[in-house]
């Protein structure tokens, strides 16, 4: 069993005061801190615990800079046997497209019978990686999956659709998962266990050696072109309610009943 | 008439010495075997140096274990208990005297002799009587009122253990009654009886010229006595009493080192390097551990205070003990040779202590402050912590603070670069930074909450204010400082815990000060008990009270209006620390105070629920938050204000007075806060 777990590399917006860079094309990144996608989080641990149930080999590739390092030894610690690096300048600038036309072709050069991804990166929530990996890969692909059986060279799975139903589903390998958050429950990853695998060598990889045209990554391989990043305007009568929480909550509901929603 | 003496009188033709000897030899080696197989488990158990500061350890002896300290906390049972442990004391004399009387009918302890000897028979007469009271009495008390705290949840089988011993030791009082009521009632010195009540009484039922009865209660007695006597011995170790021999030593051996964790393991230079971290099965805990999980009473006092206990979660501190008590009867039996292969057993941390029980501790230490033997909770549990964590088996609820922790500094996932930012708040004055290098006499050590929770800003507001109100020249190390540690290291990720008080360290070390002061009792244990490196270390409530006291803060009672006070002590102040007087010394220096103490205060305080990373535990088992039980005792005795002095008191306090609709009858501030609102 060969698993291959795409890893995205997710600037932590949760805390930090968000602005619009210069060129208005993205958000100013600088001053984040960057860590794993949540949702990728799940997909290393399916992908451990299918190692330890069925056996096989868990390999991680992430498409980012040196910086992500520590991301990438992390999965390590939490299961994985080999971890690869791939990153070029010329990527800079790439949309899901190109990122999935990048990572296609460092797997198609080695075997893969499980691949997995999230359903969604937190960065820009766009949800088309895993997809459009599967399309070029030319194999079943199957998203928000909320559990996974692996059997007889068969995939048995979950989905889980609007309204609280579940969907049972089968496919053949080799196919691509793209998980949901909560279909395990991820282990946790101490100091020590980093340490542990600190010998291990995570390579890595320039677009020459995976062998793809320089065209089709970074913005040239894009085919999505962001015009305008903006913060949403300021809307008429919105009032930021200052002081600490007990007055804020006291003015909220003096505003409501005011407004007539509440009586 | 002259009675027949034991060792006169042959057993079935065989001379009496000769059964003495028989039954001597059998009991002794018996009981060496199994204190032998007992004593071999230590033997493979992991190292923990505990032969330091002899002359303390045996002024503890002295105290806890012969002066039976702690055991008036609970007044009924420790009274009976003292008496039952004084009557064991005099009357192990008057068993070797017995013992010794099987081989000569004039055996004597060599200085009980004459005017000495009578005295040590008449007070091991009365003896006798007492301790047949005391057993009557607790017999009576567990089968009629069946104290919760001796309930075993969880296991079957133990409840009968407490029977068969009193019964043993009334057995051993009646015998010993009827071999000397026998005695008196032959020599017919009737006029004696206020010298030996016990044999006294005894002789009333007995016939006064009927010799071969009175011989045969003489010698049957006798030898019933001694047989009971053995009996004892032997079951001591295969049961719950097994506390009759080793709480003294365990006592001896007890923690010396208050507030900190001991190192994953002792001895070893670099604990990472181990093969497995933390303890998964009996022989990981020290040696000391397994000796407490032999000495422990099953008294329940440990569980009937333990917070978590109390609000209905997974764990009973007192059945950690008594699991692995079991457990190890179980896999080191007294006579299966080979003993068990733990792997192919149910799992001691995991199976039999559950991770539910693990992970509930909130580390309050009210259960060690109880325990009459010093049996020790927090190290185990975190010592098992450390193993789940090793293995990645931690709550979700946790994981995530950890991991923010780990990769910014603190649980909030807050910027680095903002820890400083709560200070902009401040008009009055500037806090300054301390850059490398530079020097001010107090370094504020503000901690994650200070530094990122908006309802804790509020205290290191206040703090500010009063030091810079009294012309303190203190200082912050801005984003240089990094959580304390004292949660994560309590967590069991002793790694974190190493890189988060590395950095602060380095950072102290780079700087100069003359001393750390910090208002979360948290920070200012981690720094003082955990960190590596000395650093002299103070809480708030100490610096109010040295301003106070060198007279150049006055207060006023206006902010608090004479309304009801009471002082909830925060965990690792008070048990941790020993920090009790000087929060209740600043706060009766506030004129017209009405001070009232909860019933559960000082080193029986009730824990809130915990601090740091706590916070972010959630708990699925408990049927009520620490929090309102705390809020409900302070209403009981009609308190309108909680002080505390602990920011994780009082978020937890806050909340629980929301949640209890208490809001507007209770209040409850930090001291620092009120300090600063009760300055003029
Ligand atoms: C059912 C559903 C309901 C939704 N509802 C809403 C809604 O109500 N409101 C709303 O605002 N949005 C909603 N969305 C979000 C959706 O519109 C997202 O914007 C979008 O799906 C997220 O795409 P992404 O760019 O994050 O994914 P991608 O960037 O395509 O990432 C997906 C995965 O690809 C892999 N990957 C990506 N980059 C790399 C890399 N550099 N290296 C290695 N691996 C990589 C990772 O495994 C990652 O988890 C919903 C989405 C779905 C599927
Ligand atoms: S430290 Fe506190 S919470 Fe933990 S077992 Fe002891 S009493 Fe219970
Ligand atoms: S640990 Fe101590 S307090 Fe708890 S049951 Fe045992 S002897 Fe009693």
């Amino acid at each position: 069993m060969n698993i291959i777990v795409c890893m995205k590399w997710t600037p932590d917006t949760s805390e930090a005061d968000l602005t619009v860079s210069t060129t208005a094309k993205d958000i100013k990144k600088d001053d984040l801190d960057y860590d794993m996608n949540d949702w990728d989080r799940f997909a290393i641990e399916e992908a451990a615990q299918i190692k330890e149930k069925v056996g096989g080999k868990v390999t991680v590739v992430s498409l980012a800079p040196e910086e992500s390092e520590d991301m990438l030894r992390e999965c390590l610690a939490r299961g994985a046997d080999e971890a690869f690096q791939i990153w070029s300048d010329q990527m800079e600038g790439g949309d899901g497209y190109a990122m999935a036309s990048v990572l296609s072709q460092f797997i198609k050069g080695r075997p893969h019978d499980l691949i997995l991804t999230g359903t969604l990166a937190e960065d820009d929530g766009a949800g088309q990686l895993g997809g459009m990996l599967a399309a070029m890969l030319d194999i079943p692909s199957a998203t928000l999956v909320s559990k996974i059986e692996i059997k007889d060279q068969k995939a048995s799975f979950v989905r889980e659709l609007e309204g609280g139903l579940y969907e049972s589903m089968e496919m053949d390998l080799p196919c691509l998962i793209a998980v949901a958050t909560g279909l395990n429950e991820p282990r946790f990853v101490s100091i020590r266990a980093v340490r542990k695998v600190t010998s291990i060598e995570i390579p890595n990889v320039g677009i020459d050696e995976i062998g793809i045209d320089v065209g089709k990554v970074g913005q040239s391989g894009a085919r999505v072109e962001i015009e305008q990043v903006s913060l949403p305007p300021e809307g008429e009568g919105a009032e930021i309610i200052k002081g600490k929480p007990e007055e804020a909550a006291a003015r909220l509901a003096e505003i409501l009943k005011e407004k007539g929603a509440i009586g | 008439m002259n009675i027949l003496k034991p060792a006169d009188a042959p057993i079935l033709g065989a001379p009496a010495p000769a059964i003495a000897f028989i039954i001597l030899f059998l009991s002794v080696a018996f009981f060496c075997y199994v204190m032998f197989r007992r004593l071999d488990v230590l033997r493979k158990a992991a190292p923990d140096p505990r032969f330091s500061n002899i002359s303390t350890r045996l002024l503890r002896a002295l105290m806890y274990g012969f002066g039976q300290w702690r055991q008036p906390r609970y007044l009924g049972a420790g009274i009976l208990h003292i008496l039952l442990f004084a009557g064991f004391m005099i009357l192990s004399l008057r068993s070797l005297t017995l013992i010794g009387r099987g081989f000569s009918p004039t055996f004597h302890i060599p200085f009980l002799t004459g005017s000495v000897g009578f005295a040590y028979e008449s007070l091991k007469d009365y003896t006798v009587i007492v301790v047949l009271i005391v057993c009557l009495v607790a017999i009576v008390r567990r089968a009629v009122f069946h104290p919760k705290r001796y309930d075993h949840p969880g296991t079957a089988g133990h409840e009968y253990e407490a029977y068969v011993i009193l019964g043993l030791v009334s057995a051993l009082m009646i015998t010993d009654m009827i071999h000397d009521g026998s005695a008196y009632r032959a020599s017919g010195v009737c006029g004696e009886y206020h010298w030996f009540p016990a044999a006294a009484f005894a002789s009333v039922f007995m016939p006064s010229n009927d010799p071969a009865t009175l011989n045969f209660l003489h010698v049957g007695g006798y030898w019933a006595h001694i047989l009971f006597f053995f009996g004892l011995l032997n079951y001591l170790p295969i049961s719950k009493h097994f506390h009759v021999i080793t709480a003294i030593p365990n006592v001896f051996f007890s923690n010396l080192n208050k507030g900190t964790i001991k190192p994953v393991r002792y001895g070893t230079v670099d604990w990472m390097e181990l093969d497995q971290c933390g303890v998964s099965d009996l022989t990981g805990f020290t040696w000391k551990h397994i000796l407490d999980f032999y000495s422990c009473a099953d008294c329940g006092r440990c569980s009937d205070n333990c917070p978590a206990n109390t609000v209905g979660r997974a764990l009973s501190p007192k059945m950690i003990s008594v699991k692995a008590r079991d457990y190890a009867y179980e896999n080191f039996p007294v006579f299966d040779k080979t003993s068990k292969d733990p792997a192919h057993e149910k799992r001691l941390v995991g199976d039999i202590i559950t991770e539910q029980e693990i992970w509930a501790c909130t580390t309050c230490g009210a259960c060690e402050a109880e325990c009459p033997i010093f049996i020790e909770y927090i190290d185990k549990i975190v010592d098992m912590r450390r193993y789940l964590i090793d293995r990645g088996e931690v709550p979700q609820s946790l994981q995530k603070p950890l991991q923010q922790i780990k990769k910014k500094g603190n649980a909030y996932g807050a910027m680095k670069s903002k820890r400083a930012a709560w200070t902009k708040d401040l008009e009055e004055f500037q806090v300054h930074i301390l850059a490398e290098g530079e020097h001010s006499d107090l370094l504020f050590f503000v901690d994650s909450c200070g530094s990122f929770d908006p309802r804790i800003q509020e205290i290191a507001k206040s703090f500010a204010r009063i030091m810079a109100r009294n012309k303190l020249d203190f200082a912050i190390l801005g984003q240089e400082e990094n959580d304390s540690g004292n949660e994560v290291r309590r967590l069991g990720e002793e790694g974190l815990f190493e890189q988060v008080s590395g950095r602060n360290i380095e950072a102290f070390k780079a700087r100069n000060f003359e001393e750390i002061v910090a208002f979360d009792p948290h920070a200012f244990n981690a720094i003082k008990n955990d960190y590596p490196e000395p650093f002299k270390v103070i809480h708030s409530s100490q610096l109010i009270y040295r301003l106070l006291s060198h007279g150049v803060m006055s207060l006023n009672g206006e902010y608090l209006g004479g309304r009801v006070v009471t002082y909830h002590d925060p965990c690792y102040l008070g048990r941790h620390n020993g920090i009790y007087e000087e929060p209740r010394r600043v706060l009766k220096s506030i004129p017209g105070i009405q001070y009232q103490e909860m019933t559960r205060s000082f080193s029986r305080s009730f824990c809130c629920s915990g601090g740091g990373l706590l916070l972010w535990y959630e708990n699925e088992e408990e049927k009520e938050r620490m929090g309102e039980r705390r809020v409900k005792m302070a209403m009981e005795i009609g308190a309108q204000v909680i002080v505390t002095a602990c920011p994780f008191c009082l978020i937890n306090i806050e909340d629980a007075i929301k949640t209890t609709g208490n809001e507007g009858k209770i209040e409850v501030i930090d001291l620092v806060e009120l300090i600063d609102r009760s300055t003029s």
